[in-house]
């Protein structure tokens, strides 16, 4: 732990040598997810409600969906370009050296220029929580952050499971943004919009439901079920499968010899 | 004008050979054009009076959106060209007897145009045949089709001479991925590839219209769904080949100063 804290220093600092730059793109970063907002405030502005969530609910949906995965695009990043490390040949280093394999891949890469679209998350947060008229409760307030750790759990998942799918195809799957990106694009509202299908697809196959719309229900007040409070940490149950198929795949690996 | 066309077709011809990938990105476009036709439905189903389309016209332009996503992508830059800006590289290309600029513009034609030639029919085509409506018709009338192949044209050429901009930029910063991602974001929201422009508000729409990045994808589309047709159509047109004049005069220039002062830092 104090290694995983030293290599976190050390990448801050390289990273905060290009300052400018920094700045800049951490600014991107927030405008890409302004604009992302923007684009839903412009819908709520037309049409006030979608199938009965007002903005400042959706808003809650919003920044859970966005937090978590900005918090975990930041330190899973190693995962996210992990096909970068197949292809320059970088993982064989990793693999000879005495320390485990997860914790290298972890610390060879960490974004914090991501801070820009958590700085918008925490904005919308901080607007939406007293704005959505819920009664923070403790029960509600703990929800919310089980949502959250949830929403970590599943997207550290999904990037392990994407580094795991490149042992094969070496090349990065387009594929799979999808479920990353796309789950971030389309979580914006709660799944239930998009049809009982698209719900059940994310209930089931990949858990972003889990987090994101049946606890979220609970904390709107649209349902009594204490269980919904819970629900999130299954997320980390999610966590099982795909490291697993990650280890398969290291176990195939073969280098590309670059 | 032959070697820029040589240029053109090595490009293109590369651009052709990733087929695997196209198939992985076709799925791709297809789940999110679908995805995001689901949510307009669902806004649809709210308040049908407030929709400022019809919604098989909204369902053509998302089609089309995802079909010509590869020609009109704002988060696309060669890296090649900034690691060349950056690398020093540039300066064997500075000695070939060649425009630059006008390789640059043919290169980032050529690489769009084999993305979109492996994606587009596959996901028209299965588009097509979607249940009504929620799949892509043909344009009313035959007028229309053809004032969108111009436009279409147009608007890649606006799109491509804006790219221009930023790779430029790149002679002035060093490091461009900062100016990069916030033209990114910026061109994405004001060419309504988040949300068409006819859903901004209305105050906000004069203006939108009139800004360059509207003369990209959304000119368009919304002339091949028929929302924009007839005067307004040709309207949109003039519009765009103003920019596109504008654009590669402030490109060109720009280049020129750009050339004018370049230091190549050794090694």
């Amino acid at each position: 732990m104090k290694l995983y804290f030293k290599y976190v220093g050390m990448l801050l600092k390289s990273q905060m040598q290009y300052k400018a730059s920094f700045i800049m793109t951490a600014l991107g970063q927030f405008l890409v997810s302004f604009t992302a907002f923007l684009g839903v405030y412009f819908m709520f502005s037309r049409f006030h409600s979608v199938n009965g969530f007002a903005l400042s609910e959706i808003l809650i949906c919003f920044s859970v969906m966005l937090m978590a995965f900005s918090v975990t695009e930041c330190f899973v990043r190693g995962f996210d370009v992990f096909p970068r490390l197949i292809q320059s040949g970088n993982l064989d280093r990793i693999l000879v050296r005495p320390r485990n394999e997860i914790f290298q891949v972890l610390t060879s890469n960490i974004d914090f220029s991501r801070v820009g679209r958590l700085l918008q998350s925490i904005l919308m947060l901080a607007y939406a929580v007293p704005a959505s008229g819920i009664v923070w409760t403790f029960d509600k307030i703990m929800t919310v952050v089980f949502m959250l750790m949830g929403g970590m759990a599943v997207f550290a998942s999904l990037f392990v499971l994407y580094a795991g799918i490149s042992f094969f195809t070496i090349e990065g799957l387009e594929f799979m943004n999808i479920f990353t990106d796309g789950s971030r694009e389309f979580g914006k509202y709660p799944l239930s919009i998009y049809g009982e299908g698209v719900l059940k697809f994310f209930t089931y196959v990949i858990p972003i439901a889990l987090f994101q719309y049946y606890p979220f229900l609970y904390l709107i007040d649209r349902s009594e079920d204490i269980g919904l409070i819970f629900l999130p940490l299954l997320g980390f149950v999610f966590m099982i499968p795909c490291y697993c198929f990650f280890r398969f795949g290291l176990r195939k690996y073969k280098s590309t010899g670059s | 004008m032959k070697k820029y066309l040589s240029f053109f077709k090595i490009r293109l011809i590369a651009g052709l050979q990733y087929r695997a990938a196209a198939w992985a990105g076709i799925a791709t476009q297809f789940a999110w054009g679908g995805m995001t036709i689901l949510m307009f439905w669902a806004f649809y189903h709210n308040g049908e009076n407030s929709f400022p389309m019809t919604f098989p016209e909204l369902s053509s332009y998302i089609w089309m959106q995802q079909s010509f996503l590869a020609m009109f992508m704002t988060w696309f830059y060669d890296n090649e060209i900034f690691e060349n800006i950056t690398s020093g590289n540039i300066a064997y290309e500075l000695c070939r007897p060649c425009d630059i600029y006008a390789i640059w513009f043919t290169k980032n034609m050529a690489v769009r145009l084999s993305r979109m030639m492996l994606r587009c029919l596959p996901i028209l085509l299965v588009a097509a045949f979607l249940p009504a409506p929620f799949n892509i018709t043909l344009p009313s009338d035959w007028l229309s089709g053809v004032l969108f192949l111009v436009s279409v044209i147009l608007g890649f050429l606006v799109l491509i001479s804006f790219s221009m901009l930023i790779y430029i930029s790149a002679f002035y910063t060093i490091s461009p991925m900062g100016i990069r991602i916030l033209a990114t974001s910026v061109t994405e929201f004001f060419a309504g590839a988040i949300i068409p422009i006819p859903f901004f508000p209305e105050a906000l729409q004069p203006i939108m219209y009139a800004l360059p990045f509207a003369s990209m994808q959304n000119a368009p589309f919304l002339i091949y769904t028929g929302h924009i047709s007839g005067i307004d159509a040709l309207q949109s047109i003039a519009l765009q080949i103003f920019w596109f004049a504008a654009l590669l005069a402030v490109g060109r220039l720009l280049m020129k100063r750009a050339l004018r002062k370049v230091v190549v830092q050794g090694g």
